[in-house]
Parts: C-alpha cells; structure tokens; sequence
C-alpha cells in the first residue's frame, strides 16, 4: 500500500500505476457538479490546488461547536465531470482528482499531460470515508450551492484509494468496458 | 412515541442499517471474490462500512437520496405529508439526511429537504392487519443509471417478447458499468406508460433479495439475467469481478397495443428500503 500525502509530489504521481492500493494523507478539497461549472464559466478557484487533490464528494456535515463535524462521505460519479476536468487539471495544477467510476480518455490525456492521477474510492462507503476526516478546515459557496455541492477543506488520513487512470495512459475502467463489451457480445 | 418521531426513527435506521438479506448478500458476494482483488476488498470495504453506519446509527452512505415513503391508506389522516415533511426535516437538521434538495430553476439548495414535492408520499392500499409505512432511499448515481427502453428496438436486437427484454436489462446493466455503484439491483417493469414503469420498477425494489417472483417465466428471467449479467465482469465499482448485480427483481404492468416499454430502476449496492408497523392506536 502506497502513502500519498499533501503537497503531492509530481514524481511520486508519476510513479503510481492503474490498480495500486494508496492511503491518501493531508488536504483534500471538495468540488462536484457546481463546482465544475463554475470553473468553466471563468469563475474563480477558492484554494489553490497547485499539488492538491480534488474529491468529487457531498458531504453529509453537522454544524459542532463553532466548526463542522462530517457525518458521512464518499464520492460522487465521476463521468459527469468529463466536460471540464482536462482543462481543470491543465489549469490548476492539480495532482490528484479522487471519485468514482472512472473518467474518460481526454481526462486521461490530460493527466499524462500534467502528472496527475485519478483515484477510485470505495462508492458510498460513508461512514468509513467520514472516519478519516480529521477536520474541517473550512468550506467556501456554502451559501450559494448547499453544503452537498459546497467546496470543503478536509484534512483526511489514510483515506483507501485505487489508482484508476494512471499518468501514463492506464485505465483501469477502460479495460473492464472493452472485456464487458465482448462478454455481451457472445450473450446476444 | 409521536407519530412524527416513528417516521424520523425509520429514516434514521433505513439511512443506517441494511436490510438483512442485503447485508447477506454483500457478504455471499465478498466470498465468491478471488482474495486479493479489487473486487473482494470494495466488498470487504462495503460489508465494514455497513456494519459502522449501523453501529453508529449513521448514514450508510453519503448520498441520501430521494426519499419515496408508501403509507397504507388507513394511516392517510395520522401519517399525512406534514408529518412526514417535519420527520424529514428533523432528521436532516440530525445529520442523519444529507442536504439533498436543489430548486432546479434558481439552483438553491432547500436546506430542510422539505418543500412541494419533496419527499415523495404515496398511498397505498391497505395490507396485513397492521398497518405500515414503508421508505426508500435511492441515490442519484444510481438513479442516473436507469433507463428505459421502447421495443422493438434495433439496435439491440430485441422484439416485444421476453427475449427482447432480457435484451435491454443486459444493455442496462453493461452501460451503467460501475457508474451506479455496482453490485447493483435491477427493478424492472415490463409494459405500462412511460411514468407508471417508472413507478412499478421502482416498487419491485422493495422485493427482499431472496424472494422469488410468483410468474414462473418472470422467475425464469430473473435468474437468467442474473447469471448473464454477472458474467459481464463489471464486478464491484467497475473494477472487474463476478459480482455485477445482487439482485434482478421484474413486474409488470398492463400496456397499449402501440407502446412495449421496459423500464429499468438501477439500485446501487445501499438498498436502503425499511418497513414500520404502526398502531392504529398510536394515530389518536
């Protein structure tokens, strides 16, 4: 099992491989849907995500003290964000864009491109997920977009991953739709 | 206990807790995965996340989804949609719901989930001696992962004829790949409009996973789609493996001479679907 911890270094993405077990350690920012229209519509980025990493996640949170306790969290499907994440990733120097279900070729390109990462995270396994956010750093949009679309600052430890798309033009999902394709194929 | 706290506790244990032979079926699936793979850890990872939400009375997960109740019709003056609209919003103020609602014309969240439309509240007519309310939880991957399919349909290949069905829930199952959070669960409606096989797909979800269809041929077809579609090798979140579906669960509603429709309600891995008896005594 490999450790991944913030600020991601390039060299250390580059050396990860389509199916690697990971922990992922340090901040990890939320962005969804909202999120990514934003970004395609010229709007600012609220972090700097130069050697960060983006979760597509909601999060169930509850207001605790003066802070924010998460309750429960975990990836939301990644396809939907195929439109936009090869110019997010080219622009924001990301490292690391963690969700589920895969994403597509112009999004793998781009990681090759830029050295980044796609990691897979268990779907819907929330409670799990929710134990490894150590804190809660902040959130920003909260007001415009809802907390489920809001983009949060987590400070997570040893979240489980695997490596989906690598950056040398592995993917993991890829090769199960081509297998499945044929499997179908000799059903019909 | 108030009516209102009945409802918000069965959304507070359908959020946590799988039903038994969910659970059971995670655990039958995470044996037949090859130690080591992919498969066998995402349903490892499932089977322990499960039993913490249940332990922790927690979401199971994070996406809540849309909330569909089924109230018998003798609750209709106890169990009305206010109540079931203050339960809702308790429990979402508890963290026990995500914030899930988004006015889709101004695009702002509704913060309680509570407002016309939401949750889905429907009667039903009366069944057993006593009377129930029964909730589902179904999230939006999966929810984006239905489909629904008009026969004759060319490209595939399929004729309005049971074969032509079993055609289109195994297109169904191969598009959705991992997207919908597979293993997945197939309800299915053949025939019907286009909104009421929707709504029969989506009742057959409330099946028990183990229970077998009362149509012979209609049994017939769920275990052959069951068996095909677990030799896709989609397995558990798309990453390969054996286990694709949990479940194949198919109904039927009376159709039209012009229209064959078969409709597909994708349900990820979370079955969260939950029953509650409740007292005519408590209404008063």
């Amino acid at each position: 099992m490999k450790r991944l911890a913030y600020p991601f270094r390039e060299s250390e993405v580059r050396a990860l491989n389509a199916g690697d077990a990971v922990l992922v350690s340090g901040m990890v920012f939320t962005g969804r849907d909202r999120f990514h229209k934003h970004f395609a519509d010229g709007g600012r980025l609220p972090v700097d995500f130069r050697d960060g990493a983006l979760f597509h996640c909601g999060p169930v949170v509850v207001r605790e003290g003066g802070g924010w306790r998460v309750v429960a969290a975990g990836p939301t499907t990644s396809v939907r964000e195929n439109p936009y994440e090869p110019a997010f990733i080219r622009a924001s120097g990301v490292r690391l864009v963690i969700g589920k279900g895969g994403m597509d070729s112009a999004t793998l390109e781009a990681c090759g491109e830029c050295g980044c990462a796609y990691l897979q995270a268990v779907g819907g396994a929330a409670a799990l997920t929710a134990a490894c956010v150590r804190r809660v750093r902040g959130v920003h949009f909260l007001e415009e977009w809802g907390a489920a679309e809001a983009c949060w600052e987590f400070e997570m430890e040893d979240f489980p991953c695997v490596v989906g798309l690598d950056a040398h033009g592995a993917s993991l999902f890829a090769a199960v739709a081509e297998a499945s394709a044929r499997a179908l194929a000799r059903l019909r | 206990m108030q009516i209102e706290d009945k409802i918000a506790d069965l959304i507070r244990k359908t959020t946590s807790s799988l039903p038994p032979d969910a659970m059971r079926a995670l655990k039958d699936a995470a044996r037949r995965e090859a130690k080591g793979s992919s498969a066998r850890m995402v349903l490892d990872t499932l089977v322990r996340n499960a039993a913490l939400a249940a332990r922790n009375g927690t979401p199971m997960c994070q996406d809540t989804g849309t909330l569909t109740f089924f109230v018998d019709e003798r609750l209709r003056h106890a169990v009305t949609p206010s109540v079931v609209g203050r339960a809702v919003a308790k429990a979402t103020e508890r963290g026990w719901l995500r914030r899930n609602t988004i006015d889709p014309v101004s695009g702002r969240s509704i913060d309680t989930n509570v407002c016309a439309g939401a949750p889905v509240v429907h009667y039903a007519a009366a069944k057993g001696a006593r009377p129930s309310v029964t909730l589902l939880m179904k999230g939006g991957g999966s929810e984006n992962m239905s489909r629904q399919y008009s026969l004759p349909d060319a490209s595939l290949g399929a004729g309005r004829d049971l074969e032509g069905v079993r055609r289109c829930l195994l297109d169904a199952v191969h598009k959705a790949q991992g997207y919908g959070c597979a293993p997945g669960i197939l309800g299915v409606c053949i025939g019907g409009d286009r909104a009421c096989g929707y709504e029969e797909a989506k009742m057959q979800l409330l099946r028990r996973l183990d229970d077998r269809n009362r149509c012979a041929e209609l049994a017939r077809l769920e275990e052959r789609v069951f068996k095909e579609a677990n030799a896709l090798g989609i397995g558990p979140m798309g990453l390969g493996g054996r286990t694709t579906l949990l479940g194949v669960k198919i109904g039927s509603r009376p159709r039209v001479p012009a229209s064959f429709f078969v409709t597909v309600a994708y349900l990820c891995w979370a079955a969260r679907r939950r029953t509650v008896r409740i007292d005519m005594e408590d209404c008063r």
